[in-house]
């Protein structure tokens, strides 16, 4: 230890600080973070976990060693970083989706890892159940409450009673809502029409078959939809089908409103729970959590060209209007 | 880098080494250009996660997986030879009909493995760490299936399959049924990919649909690199060359990982790996230029 006869001086003045600041650290910890792929959301947790280490006191390259993989789509070289972090030994591992947590859990049973933008961790079985695991694992979920989203849908199209939704039949978070949908729906008195986008490229024709059968489109924030957000966006302004999302980036690119997670703050809250263990406190011992902030943007422009308009009340409640 | 990562190339390596010699088999042998592989990877997966969350014992899963691989490759065959469809058409076919064949299979896209039990855990001794043992296992299985191959090609059938894929018109003079032999060959190879696809999802915590992406790429970059460190055309070096070009590959990723002290991000991996496995193919070309000089 480099810091040793640093430790006498610096002991009283850390007593002094304790208080005001009781993250600094004297000595070096160690995040590795990996996701499976790269996409504007997945970053913006990974960022967020990085700005709420800093915020705690734990500053990469000065007395955090962070690092950051990518698995680029591919399921093989994600287990492989899994090995990797595995063998570097260090304080906290960030898995961001659920195929990089899976690789990452499967592979040790003593690393604290803290999953992140898994819809359904229970499911991913990377955690028995939403209390404390007792295990080395913890994190947090991006979970959507379904009975508000629903809510923003009947607010944005009050008289929608065919709900359409495009998305990849290949994405375990896009199927988890689906069948949640599928039983929430009839209770409000609207059906589900789905649309399935396995690629890309066939967002566009998906929706282009909702045309007609449906009143209003909702997606959540399948990977495929969210990168071809613009296919659907024509769609919908072609065939006057009103398109709310579930994410407020989609908002910016031209659906009516989406009440959505902030990706940045679900990041922060994970890295808050990663600061939690660095102190000491066992992964185990910390219940998941989900995503405490959502935020509503609205679009009233979009809604024009879709063919509604949007109530006064609710652009009031917006937290962001695009123009 | 760490032993455990160490451990870790080795093992996904020699899983992919399954996957390499069914490649070789369709490419090199039968040179028929297969991209089912992309498919029976994870229907291999998908099999073998259903039946273990199923309760069935997990080696019986992992047989199972390798069966529904082989039933696969005799499908794309099939396709080729009785319906006259273009080989590498016949696989892309039989390949995207594969993804919802998983999804149906897995009835979702992602079925967890990480709480049951697999042929890992059952053969865990307590006092062996499991990164030890996976690949321990897995060295067992690859080189039971490498001299099950040197065997058989070497028998009668083997070699008219051998004959096929390098003189069809030829094989079929001498009285081969070349047709038998596409479709024997094709299910052979998708059944070690089959496998490769259990063996998979029971060390990395559960089968995914996206778990087939490439798969086609690193076998065959597996083939090629294999082939550029050990030449040979005899069939005993050339599965040898395929098992060791697919740990080699794997090492190239783990040095790709580790690539960061110079620069390099996370977003240089495939480019860092493609970079590093040209360099293994340039090299014994130019090791050749220069002894012709001399």
């Amino acid at each position: 230890m480099r810091f040793t006869s640093l430790w006498a001086p610096m002991g009283a003045v850390a007593l002094a600080v304790a208080a005001l600041a009781p993250a600094q650290a004297a000595e070096t910890k160690s995040v590795a973070v990996t996701a499976i792929v790269e996409h504007p959301a997945l970053d913006s947790v990974r960022d967020g976990v990085q700005a709420a280490l800093k915020a705690a006191g734990f500053e990469a390259g000065k007395n955090l060693k962070w690092q950051y993989q990518s698995a680029q789509g591919n399921t093989g070289t994600a287990a492989q970083i899994a090995r990797k972090f595995i063998g570097d030994k260090p304080d906290a591992i960030v898995a961001i989706a659920t195929p990089s947590a899976q690789a990452v859990v499967a592979a040790t049973k003593s690393v604290p890892v803290v999953f992140s933008a898994v819809t359904d961790p229970v499911a991913a079985k990377l955690v028995a159940s939403w209390e404390a695991s007792g295990t080395n694992v913890t994190g947090v979920s991006d979970v959507l409450a379904l009975d508000k989203q629903m809510e923003l849908v009947r607010q944005v199209v009050p008289q929608a009673k065919r709900v359409g939704m495009v998305y990849n039949p290949g994405e375990a978070n896009s199927v988890v809502v689906v069948k949640e949908l599928q039983k929430l729906l009839p209770t409000l008195g609207m059906t589900l029409v789905e649309a399935a986008a396995p690629r890309t490229v066939d967002v566009s024709s998906a929706a282009r078959s909702l045309v007609g059968k449906v009143d209003v489109i909702y997606t959540n924030t399948d990977n495929n939809v969210v990168s071809a957000y613009e296919a659907l966006v024509k769609v919908g302004q072609d065939a006057k089908v009103p398109l709310v999302a579930s994410d407020t980036d989609s908002v910016k690119r031209g659906a009516i409103a989406a009440l959505g997670i902030n990706y940045r703050d679900l990041g922060e809250q994970t890295g808050r729970m990663v600061v939690r263990i660095l102190k000491g406190e066992q992964p185990g011992a910390i219940k998941p959590e989900v995503s405490t902030k959502v935020e509503l943007f609205v679009n009233p422009g979009a809604a024009e060209k879709q063919g509604v308009k949007l109530s006064d009340a609710l652009v009031k409640s917006a937290a962001q209007v695009i123009q | 880098m760490s032993l455990f990562s160490l451990l870790g190339a080795v093992e996904i390596g020699l899983i992919f080494a399954l996957v390499a010699l069914g490649v070789y088999i369709s490419f090199r042998l039968l040179r028929f250009p297969d991209l089912t592989v992309d498919g029976s990877f994870p229907l291999g997966g998908a099999v073998c996660a259903v039946l273990i969350v199923a309760g069935v014992n997990p080696w019986l899963a992992s047989l199972a997986a390798a069966a529904a691989g082989a039933v696969a490759g005799l499908i794309t065959g099939w396709l080729n030879v009785r319906l006259k469809i273009m080989d590498l058409l016949a696989s892309i076919l039989m390949m995207i009909a594969l993804y919802s064949i998983n999804l149906r299979i897995m009835g979702g896209p992602n079925v967890p493995l990480i709480t049951e039990p697999t042929i890992f855990t059952q053969l865990q001794p307590e006092n062996m760490a499991d990164y030890v043992l996976r690949p321990l296992v897995l060295l067992v299985i690859v080189v039971l299936a490498k001299l099950a191959l040197d065997w058989f090609f070497a028998t009668e059938r083997g070699l008219a399959i051998r004959a096929t894929g390098s003189n069809a018109r030829m094989a079929r003079a001498q009285g081969i049924h070349t047709g038998a032999m596409v479709l024997l060959g094709m299910a052979i190879s998708n059944g070690l990919v089959g496998l490769a696809g259990a063996m998979f999802v029971q060390t990395q915590g559960g089968a995914d649909i996206s778990m087939g992406i490439g798969t086609i790429v690193i076998g065959l970059a597996a083939v090629i690199v294999g082939e550029s460190i050990l030449p040979s055309r005899r069939i005993v070096w050339a599965t040898l060359a395929v098992v060791v070009g697919a740990i080699v590959y794997r090492f190239f990723i783990a040095a790709a990982l580790n690539s960061d002290f110079i620069g390099l991000k996370a977003q240089d991996l495939n480019l860092v790996t493609a970079v590093l496995v040209t360099i293994a193919l340039v090299i014994p070309q130019l090791k050749r230029k220069l002894a012709a000089r001399r």
